[in-house]
């Protein structure tokens, strides 16, 4: 079937939410989703939104600007920040407006607690910048979005999955999407199309991520000749529940928790002496693997003890029940009265496809917009977050540049009516799907997807060399030669996951290589990408973004500037 | 350990009548059922159908009746159960394939409630004020996740004569915009509510209330949607 709007946006996260807000009622928006909106994964965001709306103590854009540069490891492009750190406190109080549940100030004032690497008076102390909803704010702001689409009547397509991207003379005019219900392929034709299709943890075993977030956006534009930027920027959260990855929110430290190993040091003192445990989750987390490596970890396993039990039961149920609650059924014990082992997780990537700061998707180096196309959201890469994103400047960015994003389409839309086409956009991936299900081979999705997380995880996480790297990249393609003969078991129509799963995996794939191939090329160490045999930041070769693009040779790299207004590189200590 | 789960089959394009199929499965007694559930469809029989996304009781997708209670499959420890699992989808609800079922009327139900603050004053260019005491009456409601483990256990939601109740779920969320201190319509809301399949459709069976794997209060919520209707009705006479 062919359906026509003049705006589809992919994902329904947080991202595609807050465009499809923006942009409904005024045009006719379509929202396409793999799973139902509201079991998007931003709703596993807990911790807060940062703002410098200084409810609890002074604060100040500036200072939130600097804290964001300095925390990317002064990767991120400082306008495009600037815009976002501006914009925080306008996003916070029409989130309020909204509806969204927020915690409280005796006031009566949105509460703000402390978060990693957020500081005032650039760097001096920690400062309270995260507005939060207790632990659970991802779910109630992607609850409140969900409801305003509800209000403003912007259609859903649920369970639907996107499996192409279509292109008319070089302006993207729609999706082909993959009725999971039905197992039919329908083209939704678009004036604009919004990427907002979130991350791709998923890649790595131990992750923080939902099995969503299999990186379909990224692989989507990079195959259709888009570059993805700063691939090499994978987040490992420091705080993961163990063994499971299960995210335990920075909030934890923010409300007072802190990190001890096997000796019950309170071990950050020594890597950050100024802010402690709260210092930005890369150097967090190469703390604590630093402490396994070296035997301090618990019992000698590979994790480390959060501690909360000096804060009391009132202050865990009242702003931290859900962590307490992961933690009681998961492992069995109350954090109330035991520390909790944790492990860093995978769980965030500062790249993505680069974009212009409304979400214009950017096709090269020196920045030519592709007409029609948006990214937003994790997928997409402004960039705010440089080499290492601060917690709570997801969600912000979400906010800010979904909103922005939905703006800028609702305005470029007025210059297009619906082409009609050259060619029939379903009919390529007809023939892509009936390959893949009468394919006679010897391999399994699952088997093949499990070698690729233990490959992305020894090669790939926090420490990498160049060793490791061309290792993992070899495999790696391995993989991707043996993927060519899976097989697919179910011959049937309806809720074909084996399907879906399998088109996941070769996205994984390609993006593992983009990721590792990206590290590979990065001879320096910066923010979340750690290179032990190049330990240094090297800014005179290497303060620039790296961009990947897909040619028949295979992945090529190609770099392009940082945009540094007011904050010049200087070392970076917490 | 080896685990055995018996699961409800159905898929209504090829199956004349639902079946129950057994599995075994190893498992770490510290696994969840939900991952038995995924190496059953990755390892045994990649046909079997079942919704699941973040794992860990946030996203509410995998919802399903776990030894006739309905539950999350993510938030089920392997060690818990000692002799075979038998694994159904929500009552209530279509079985559209094996344990997915079509939740469409359960949102239509919850889209009913108006699920969205109404106010009438302009907003300010700052936060509403909101005391700390007021954000508390409704702090436990927010954390509903939309799962329909609460609807689907409802006697009355499962009662053909009085299925067209407006469900827990979606009384939940009513009771968090009228105990909303900044929410406007409050007439309108309790009008909405103040009928035999709104809720006056709650008969106070504390199912709900069983099973909401938040552990919200939700047969409590309910009862003060019912005495703010009842009072506020008590003294306009």
């Amino acid at each position: 079937m062919i359906f026509q709007h003049d705006i589809v946006i992919v994902g329904a996260g947080l991202a595609g939410l807050r465009a499809a807000v923006v942009c409904a009622g005024e045009t006719d928006v379509a929202v396409v989703t793999k799973v139902f909106p509201t079991r998007s994964h931003s709703g596993t965001a807990q911790g807060g939104i940062s703002a410098s709306i200084g409810n609890e103590e002074e604060d100040h854009w500036e200072w939130h600007l600097f804290d964001t540069v300095k925390g990317s490891d002064y990767l991120s492009d400082q306008d495009a920040v600037e815009i976002m750190v501006k914009d925080a406190p306008r996003a916070i109080y029409e989130l309020e407006h909204m509806g969204v549940p927020f915690s409280r100030t005796p006031e009566g004032k949105i509460a703000q607690r402390n978060f990693g690497g957020h500081t005032r008076d650039y760097g001096k102390k920690p400062v309270k910048r995260a507005c939060y909803a207790a632990d659970r704010t991802g779910r109630v702001v992607l609850d409140t979005l969900y409801d305003q689409c509800l209000h403003h009547q912007v259609k859903f397509y649920s369970e639907h999955y996107v499996l192409s991207l279509v292109f008319d003379e070089g302006k993207c005019v729609g999706v082909v999407t993959y009725d999971l219900a039905t197992g039919k392929l329908h083209f939704l034709q678009a004036k604009a199309v919004l990427l907002a299709t979130g991350g791709c943890g998923k890649i790595y075993k131990t992750t923080s991520n939902g099995f969503a977030s299999t990186g379909d956006g990224f692989s989507l534009a990079n195959q259709s000749g888009i570059p993805l930027e700063d691939m090499e920027f994978i987040q490992f959260h420091p705080t993961g529940l163990y063994p499971l990855g299960i995210l335990v929110s920075e909030a934890a430290r923010g409300e007072g928790g802190i990190l001890r190993n096997s000796q019950g040091e309170r071990f950050m003192e020594r890597y950050a002496p100024t802010i402690k445990d709260l210092a930005a989750r890369d150097v967090v987390s190469r703390a604590i693997l630093t402490e396994i490596k070296e035997g301090r970890g618990i019992g000698g396993k590979d994790y480390v003890h959060l501690d909360l039990t000096h804060l009391g039961e009132k202050k865990i149920s009242e702003r931290l029940w859900e962590i307490a609650s992961f933690v009681r059924i998961y492992l069995g014990i109350d954090p109330v009265y035991n520390p909790i082992p944790v492990q860093p997780t995978c769980h965030y990537v500062m790249g993505g496809i680069p974009t212009d700061v409304d979400g214009r998707v950017l096709r090269d180096e020196k920045g030519l917009v592709i007409r029609g196309l948006y990214g937003a959201g994790e997928c997409a890469c402004v960039s705010v977050h440089g080499a290492n994103r601060l917690g709570c400047n997801s969600l912000l960015d979400l906010l800010v540049f979904g909103r922005r994003s939905g703006l800028a389409m609702k305005e470029e839309i007025k210059q297009y009516e619906h082409p009609s086409l050259s060619s029939d956009p379903l009919k390529m991936v007809e023939e892509k799907i009936s390959r893949l299900m009468s394919h006679k081979g010897v391999e399994k999705v699952d088997p093949l997807r499990r070698k690729m997380q233990s490959i992305m995880m020894d090669y790939g996480s926090v420490f990498r060399n160049e060793k490791g790297l061309k290792k993992g990249i070899e495999e790696i393609r391995a993989l991707r030669e043996r993927y060519q003969d899976v097989e697919i078991a179910n011959k049937g129509k309806a809720f074909h996951f084996e399907l879906m799963e399998a088109i996941e995996l070769g996205h994984q794939l390609d993006l593992s290589e983009v990721i590792l191939f990206s590290a590979l090329h990065r001879k320096e160490s910066r923010g979340a990408h750690f290179r032990e045999d190049f330990p240094a930041r090297t800014d005179p070769y290497f303060l620039k973004h790296t961009l990947v693009f897909q040619t028949p040779k295979g992945p090529e790299v190609r770099y392009k500037p940082v945009k540094v207004t007011r904050f010049q590189p200087q070392a970076r200590v917490y | 350990m080896i685990v055995k789960l018996k699961i409800f089959r159905f898929d209504p394009q090829t199956d004349k009548r639902p079946y129950y199929q057994t599995f075994e499965v190893e498992a770490d007694p510290m696994d969840r059922l939900l991952d038995c559930l995924n190496r059953v469809r990755w390892e045994q029989d990649s046909t079997l159908a079942y919704r699941w996304s973040c794992s860990h009781g946030i996203c509410g997708s995998d919802g399903m009746r776990i030894n006739g209670i309905c539950g999350l499959a993510c938030q089920k420890l392997v060690r818990d159960f000692k002799e075979e699992v038998l694994i159904e989808p929500l009552p209530v609800f279509r079985v559209v394939k094996d344990l997915i079922v079509d939740l469409d009327p359960f949102f239509e139900k919850y889209h009913s409630i108006k699920p969205y603050l109404i106010t009438r004053t302009p907003p300010l260019d700052q936060e509403r004020r909101q005391s700390t005491e007021e954000q508390r009456l409704f702090e436990t409601a927010i954390r509903c996740i939309l799962c329909a483990c609460c609807t689907a256990s409802c006697p009355i939601n499962q009662n053909k004569e009085t299925e067209r109740y407006v469900g827990p779920a979606a009384l939940v969320r009513a009771f968090r915009y009228l105990f909303d201190s900044r929410d406007e319509a409050s007439e309108e809301r309790m009008a909405l509510l103040d009928q035999k399949d709104g809720v006056w459709g709650c008969q106070t069976k504390w199912k709900c209330t069983e099973v909401c794997p938040k552990e919200i209060p939700v047969t409590r919520e309910i009862g003060q949607i019912k005495k703010r209707i009842y009072e506020s009705k008590h003294t306009k006479e």
